[in-house]
C-alpha cells in the first residue's frame, strides 16, 4: 500500500485547516494505523474506574492504541497498568474482562507467573535458563508496566508514551466536570454500577466524539423519537407527574435558541463541554431525600452549587465522555477506521438513595443501548457520513460555524452552544498529538 | 358466558402456545399496534443486559418498556423522519415449540419458555441473534395477555449492532 502520511508530519498537519478537516481523518486506514502508533500513545486515555478494583488482585482488561492492557490493584493498594503480553512468547496473559487473580498472574501457555506489579515471579524448570541471556533481556523483566498512570477521583487514565504533557497540564480545568460528578455523591465518591452497554458503531470514532458537543443535530436527528415523545405528552395536564422517560427524552428536541444559549466551553488539548449555563439535564425532578442528604453533607449553599451545575457532555479528549448530571459515561474504543465500540457505564453516587441509580440506568438504557430509538438515528447519521465521504468533488468537512481566527491560540474559550468550536478544537489537538512523535 | 370471554380456569396449553407463536407473527408482519395490544396495561417488554439479571430498573437493560415506551417505539416507526429506517428493516422470528413452565389457573399465572433465532435485515446487511424468551401470561378482561415478555440473548453482554425492530 502506498504510504501517504507515514513519516510525513506536514502532510498530516495539512489535513486540519483552522475551519475544516480533510475526509481522510475519518476514512483512511493508514491514518487509523498512525493514530494507534502516535495519537493514542501521546494522549491520556481512560481505562477504567478504581471502584472496579476494590480488593488486591482485582483486575480489568482494556485496550488502548490496539495494545492489550491489564489494570490491577497491587497488594500495596496502588493501581498498576501492565501490558497484557507474556514475557515469554507473547501470549495474552489474562483473557477475562474482569476478575480477581489473587497474588499473581499465571500465563495459561507455559505457566510463567508474575506479581501484580508485573515482575517475574516464577518459571517452571528455571534451571533451563541457566547460562542463557533470558534474565538480562526484556523477557526477564516480566510484564511491561505502563509508566504514566494517573487516578483522578477514581478515574484511571494512562498515557502509553513518554512524549506529551503531564496529566494536569493535559486536562487542566476540564477536570471540574469529573469533580462535579463525584461531588454529587454525599460522600464525594463514585462507584461503577448497573452494568456496561456495548454498542458496535460502524463508523470512525471521531464522528461519535464530535457529536457529543454537536448541538445542531438533536432537533433534527431525534425528531422521530424525542419529537414523538413530546407529541405523546402534549395536552397532558401540567400537574400530571411526568414519567422519567418523558423527562429524559423531550429536552432532546428543544429549539435552536435553547442549545445556543446553553453555551460551550473548550480547553486546550481537545477537551470541551456543552451546557455552560444549563443543559437538557437541568430540569429533572428533584429527589427530596437526596437533596436533604446533599445539604447535610455539604451545607445548603455548596449543595445548591453542586446540583446547579448541570453540564451536558464533557469530552475528555480523545476517548472519554461524561455526563456529570446523570452520572453516566461513554468510552470510545476504536477498532478500525470504520469501526468503533461505544461502551456506556453508569455510577452509583455513594450515600445517595437508590432512585439516583435508577435514573442513571434508565437514561443509559433509553439513550445508549443498541436498542435505543435515539441511538439508532445518531448511528444512521454517522454511517451516512462514513459512506458519503467517499464521494469525490469535495474532500473537506466543514466546521466553519462561528469560526473566529483569534480562537486558534487560546487555551480556554466560552462560546455560544451552537458553535462548531469544540470540533475545531478537537482537530487542532489531533494534529498536534498525531505529529508530536513523527 | 359469551364464547369470546375467557377465564383463567379455561386456559389451555394450546392457547398459550398460540399466543406466543401469534405474537411473533404480528411482529414479522409489522403489525405493531396489534402486537402492542397483546400486553396488559402494566405489561413489560424486557431485554436484560446480563444473563440471569434479576432486576430491570436498578441495573441497565437493553430494553425495559412499559406501554408508554412501546407506544413511542411503535409511533416512531410510522414517522417519515425515522431516518434509520430508510429503507425499512424486516424481522424474522424462528421459534422452537414453546414449553409451558408454569400453569397456575387459580393464580391466573402462566409462563412459557421458547428458544428463538431472530434475524433482522436492512438493505444488504443481516444480523442474527439467538436466545430464550419467557412469556408471563394472564387473563385480563376476558383475554389472554402478556404481563411480561423477557428476552435473554445468548450474547446480551457483547458489543451488539443496532437492533431496530422487536426481538
Amino acid at each position: 500500500m502506498n504510504s501517504q502520511y507515514r513519516a510525513r508530519p506536514d502532510a498530516v498537519r495539512a489535513l486540519v485547516q483552522p475551519d475544516r478537516v480533510h475526509r481522510d481523518l475519518y476514512i483512511s486506514e493508514e491514518l487509523f494505523e498512525l493514530e494507534r502508533e502516535h495519537f493514542f500513545v501521546n494522549t491520556w486515555n481512560y481505562v477504567g474506574h478504581d471502584s472496579q478494583l476494590p480488593q488486591a488482585g482485582d483486575f480489568i482488561t482494556a485496550e488502548i492504541a490496539g495494545e492489550p492492557l491489564i489494570v490491577v490493584r497491587h497488594d500495596d493498594g496502588s493501581v498498576r497498568v501492565l501490558k497484557n503480553r507474556c514475557a515469554h512468547k507473547g501470549a495474552r496473559v489474562v483473557s477475562a474482562p474482569s476478575g480477581n487473580t489473587a497474588k499473581f498472574f499465571r500465563c495459561p501457555y507455559h505457566a510463567w507467573a508474575y506479581k501484580t506489579d508485573g515482575s517475574l515471579l516464577a518459571i517452571p524448570l528455571q534451571n533451563g535458563y541457566e547460562g542463557t541471556a533470558m534474565r538480562q533481556c526484556e523477557s526477564g523483566r516480566g510484564l511491561v508496566p505502563v509508566r504514566h498512570v494517573r487516578l483522578y477521583r477514581g478515574f484511571i487514565f494512562v498515557k502509553l508514551g513518554d512524549a506529551g504533557p503531564d496529566f494536569e497540564s493535559y486536562f487542566g480545568d476540564s477536570l471540574s466536570s469529573i469533580d462535579n460528578m463525584a461531588d454529587r455523591s454525599p460522600e464525594g465518591q463514585l462507584e461503577i454500577a448497573g452494568g456496561c452497554l456495548r454498542f458496535m458503531h460502524r463508523c470512525n470514532w471521531k464522528m461519535f466524539i464530535e457529536n457529543l458537543n454537536d448541538t445542531m443535530h438533536p432537533m433534527v436527528v431525534h425528531e422521530s423519537s424525542a419529537g414523538t415523545a413530546k407529541r405523546m405528552w402534549a395536552g397532558k395536564p401540567a400537574d400530571e407527574p411526568k414519567p422519567m422517560a418523558i423527562e429524559q427524552f423531550v429536552p432532546f428536541v428543544s429549539d435552536y435558541k435553547f442549545f445556543e444559549d446553553m453555551g460551550v466551553r473548550v480547553y486546550d488539548n481537545g477537551h470541551s463541554f456543552s451546557g455552560v449555563h444549563f443543559s437538557i439535564h437541568s430540569k429533572y425532578s428533584a429527589v427530596p431525600q437526596y437533596d436533604a442528604a446533599m445539604k447535610t453533607a455539604y451545607g445548603d449553599e455548596r449543595a445548591a452549587k453542586i446540583l446547579g451545575l448541570a453540564r451536558h457532555n464533557t469530552v475528555y479528549y480523545p476517548n472519554l465522555t461524561i455526563k456529570g448530571a446523570i452520572q453516566a459515561i461513554r468510552v470510545a474504543r476504536p477498532i478500525a477506521a470504520d469501526k468503533t465500540v461505544v461502551e456506556s457505564w453508569t455510577f452509583r453516587l455513594k450515600g445517595a438513595p437508590k432512585e439516583l441509580l435508577e435514573r442513571t440506568c434508565t437514561y443509559s438504557r433509553l439513550i445508549n443501548s443498541p436498542f435505543s430509538v435515539v441511538g439508532h438515528d445518531d448511528l444512521h447519521a454517522y454511517r451516512a457520513i462514513q459512506q458519503g465521504l467517499h464521494a469525490s468533488g469535495n474532500e473537506w468537512v466543514s466546521l466553519h460555524r462561528n469560526y473566529d481566527p483569534t480562537e486558534v491560540d487560546q487555551k480556554e474559550i466560552t462560546a455560544i452552544g451552537t458553535s462548531e468550536l469544540s470540533m475545531r478544537n478537537q482537530y487542532r489537538a489531533w494534529a498536534r498529538y498525531m505529529t508530536l512523535t513523527m | 358466558m359469551a364464547p369470546d370471554v375467557l377465564t383463567a380456569a379455561e386456559v389451555t396449553h394450546q392457547q398459550l402456545l398460540d399466543l406466543v407463536l401469534g405474537e411473533a407473527r404480528l411482529l414479522d408482519e409489522a403489525r405493531y399496534d396489534e402486537w402492542n395490544a397483546l400486553f396488559t396495561e402494566d405489561g413489560i417488554y424486557w431485554v436484560p443486559l446480563t444473563p440471569d439479571q434479576p432486576e430491570g430498573l436498578d441495573h441497565t437493560s437493553h430494553l425495559y418498556e412499559d406501554k408508554l415506551l412501546r407506544d413511542l417505539r411503535v409511533q416512531r416507526l410510522k414517522s417519515p423522519r425515522a431516518f434509520s429506517q430508510q429503507p425499512k428493516s424486516r424481522s424474522h422470528h424462528l421459534l422452537q415449540t414453546p414449553s409451558v413452565e408454569r400453569f397456575e389457573p387459580t393464580a391466573n399465572r402462566f409462563v412459557t419458555r421458547c428458544q428463538f433465532h431472530y434475524t433482522e435485515a436492512q438493505n444488504d446487511e443481516v444480523n442474527f441473534f439467538v436466545g430464550t424468551v419467557h412469556h408471563h401470561l394472564c387473563v385480563r378482561d376476558g383475554v389472554l395477555r402478556i404481563a411480561l415478555k423477557r428476552v435473554d440473548l445468548l450474547n446480551s453482554d457483547a458489543a451488539l449492532p443496532a437492533v431496530q425492530l422487536f426481538i
